[in-house]
């Protein structure tokens, strides 16, 4: 694959500008939540993980087998613990009164 | 395949999960919307997964199967836990994260090796020193929290001279690796040091640090994932990762402003410190009134507002539904009750929120700091449950003490001020507040739970 460094920071810093935008108006009140969703978005690393799992290589590949799967137990356990618990959590956030806003 | 090759089709599913993942970010605003910001979270994750599965390098699917459906497994407990041991799931979960990135960040050296370009090595040395120290820092973080460890600080003399020596030595071997990536037998000095570092990173972090030591490791997290997104070549990692750095860093500087602290003292993990020998303070001589929870009953049903301000001591004692019980009696009088909440109380950023939540407290009366500051001085009672220095009034005038500067609430504004407290002793930091001998403040001795119990069942009987 062609190394594009330049892109990629422009897409790193890109992305910084637009995740302190959004996330600099999450109120207080949900601010663990917030911790638990993106924790569970971080462990997009995963498809990094299946990749390194699943291909085949010259030299290395046991390596590769092992800590890729090692990878992504660890992911995946942190994509299915992080949506649960967040999604608990903010089915607990009820507003006073019987009316919805 | 006929048609579109696989490779765009895959493009076009990192491209709708990237998208739905700031979407995600961007629904958790607000509390009516936050809960399709998970679904589109989910979405996304899920569209990225397959995406990849169908990836045509892939040759053997029988380990991927095995260990997603084992992690899997894994997670689900890890969702379920209960809410007060939400700060030590999310250490945790930190370092699953973490332990991912440092493991594919060392097979793919292995892979590389001996011919890596220098910009490649430079951000793989980020990742695994990233990856490596919060694995072992997040674990020591979940087994304080979990007590575990112990949670008091560890200190010595030339403790941060140590800790920045050892990160030196590791960034220095990174660095030579960046200009001769074929000295393999180097390679393993660039995991294990920073391995060391996670540990004795937290050795000197008490309990009351947690919220500010968590979201600093979110934020590595977040980088070292970052990081291996620049080894991958991958926008949508380098997306994610970015955006859970930043989210730990605006939490980090968040919870170190709320301890006034600064932040370089916070990235260098000097954490503790200033707390050493902050008991040595002069003993207070002076007599605090305390009171019954019939009088403590009888003054609430008097009043007109009420903010009633929670800290972690309410969660230790398991009050929150007691509290609740309290907040619907006094409501039903037609007394206005608020929660007010410090940005630490609890043991992680919103901690406080999430637990009165689960009590069923309404989420429109909990106000943080800057919100409920101002109404402190038109409030009857403010009632202190389990928390202490940050009402600790000191901290705005007394230049001495070493909390002075950190924002706190202002109960000291209101008419009347209750705390409930085992005992007279100090708080976490070992601070004397001087709120306890104000003329205003009524002293409710007893366990959280049990107290509030008895101001509930006394407003009950008043009432029939």
């Amino acid at each position: 694959m062609k190394l594009d460094l330049l892109t990629s920071v422009y897409v790193f810093m890109l992305a910084a500008f637009i995740g302190f935008e959004v996330i600099r108006r999450v109120s207080p009140l949900l601010h663990t939540p917030l911790m638990s969703l993106t924790n569970a978005l971080d462990a997009i690393a995963v498809v990094g993980a299946i990749i390194l799992a699943g291909e085949s290589h010259q030299h290395g590949g046991r390596l590769a087998k092992i800590l890729g799967t090692i990878a992504i137990v660890a992911a995946t356990s942190n994509i299915v613990g992080g949506f649960l618990i967040t999604d608990r959590m903010l089915r607990m956030f009820k507003a006073s009164g019987p009316r919805k806003q | 395949m006929t048609g579109v090759p696989t490779e765009h089709i895959i493009e076009i599913t990192y491209l709708i999960a990237t998208a739905l993942f700031i979407l995600s970010l961007k629904w958790l605003s607000s509390p009516t919307t936050a809960r399709r910001g998970v679904f589109a979270g989910e979405i996304g994750m899920l569209l990225a997964i397959v995406g990849t599965l169908m990836y045509h390098g892939i040759v053997e699917y029988k380990w991927i199967v095995i260990a997603l459906v084992l992690g899997s497994i894994i997670g689900v407990p890890l969702g379920e836990v209960a809410m007060t041991a939400v700060p030590q799931r999310t250490a945790l979960s930190h370092a699953f994260g973490a332990l991912c990135v440092t493991l594919v960040g060392t097979a793919e050296y292995y892979l590389r090796a001996p011919s890596v370009p220098p910009f490649v090595m430079g951000v793989l040395s980020m990742e695994i020193i990233l990856g490596s120290l919060t694995f072992t820092g997040s674990l020591m973080a979940a087994g304080k929290l979990q007590e575990i460890l112990p949670q008091r600080p560890i200190t010595y003399k030339g403790q941060n001279f140590v800790n920045l020596g050892l990160l030196a030595v590791a960034i220095v071997v990174a660095g030579v690796l960046v200009a001769h990536p074929e000295k393999m037998q180097l390679f393993p000095l660039v995991v294990d040091i920073p391995l060391v570092f996670g540990v004795m990173m937290i050795i000197p972090i008490g309990g009351a640090d947690m919220p500010t030591v968590i979201s600093l490791l979110n934020s590595y997290a977040g980088l070292s994932a970052a990081a291996m997104g620049f080894v991958l070549q991958s926008k949508l990692l380098i997306i994610a990762g970015a955006l859970d750095g930043a989210s730990g860093f605006i939490l980090s500087v968040n919870m170190s402003k709320a301890m006034n602290r600064s932040f370089t003292n916070v990235l260098f993990g000097a954490f503790g410190q200033e707390q050493d020998g902050a008991g040595a303070g002069a003993k207070e001589t002076r007599s605090a009134r305390s009171a019954s929870p019939e009088e403590a009953a009888a003054i609430l049903a008097a009043a007109n507002k009420v903010v009633i301000v929670p800290g972690y001591g309410m969660a230790v004692a398991q009050a929150q539904h007691k509290v609740r019980e309290l907040f619907d009696g006094l409501t039903k009088r037609g007394i206005d009750v608020k929660f007010g909440i410090h940005p630490v109380a609890g043991r992680m950023p919103g901690h406080m929120n999430v637990l009165l939540a689960e009590a069923d407290i309404p989420y429109d009366k909990l106000l943080d700091m800057d919100e409920i500051n101002g109404e402190f001085s038109q409030t009857d009672v403010a009632l202190i449950i389990g928390a202490n220095d940050v009402t600790n009034p000191a901290a705005r005038t007394d230049s001495s003490s070493p909390i002075f500067g950190m924002p706190i609430l202002d109960v000291d504004k209101a008419r009347t001020v209750m705390v409930i407290k085992r005992s007279m002793g100090a708080g976490f930091a070992g601070i004397e507040n001087p709120l306890y001998y104000m003329d205003k403040t009524l002293m409710l001795f007893g366990d959280a739970k049990n107290f509030v119990g008895a101001i509930v069942r006394e407003l009950a009987g008043g009432h029939e």
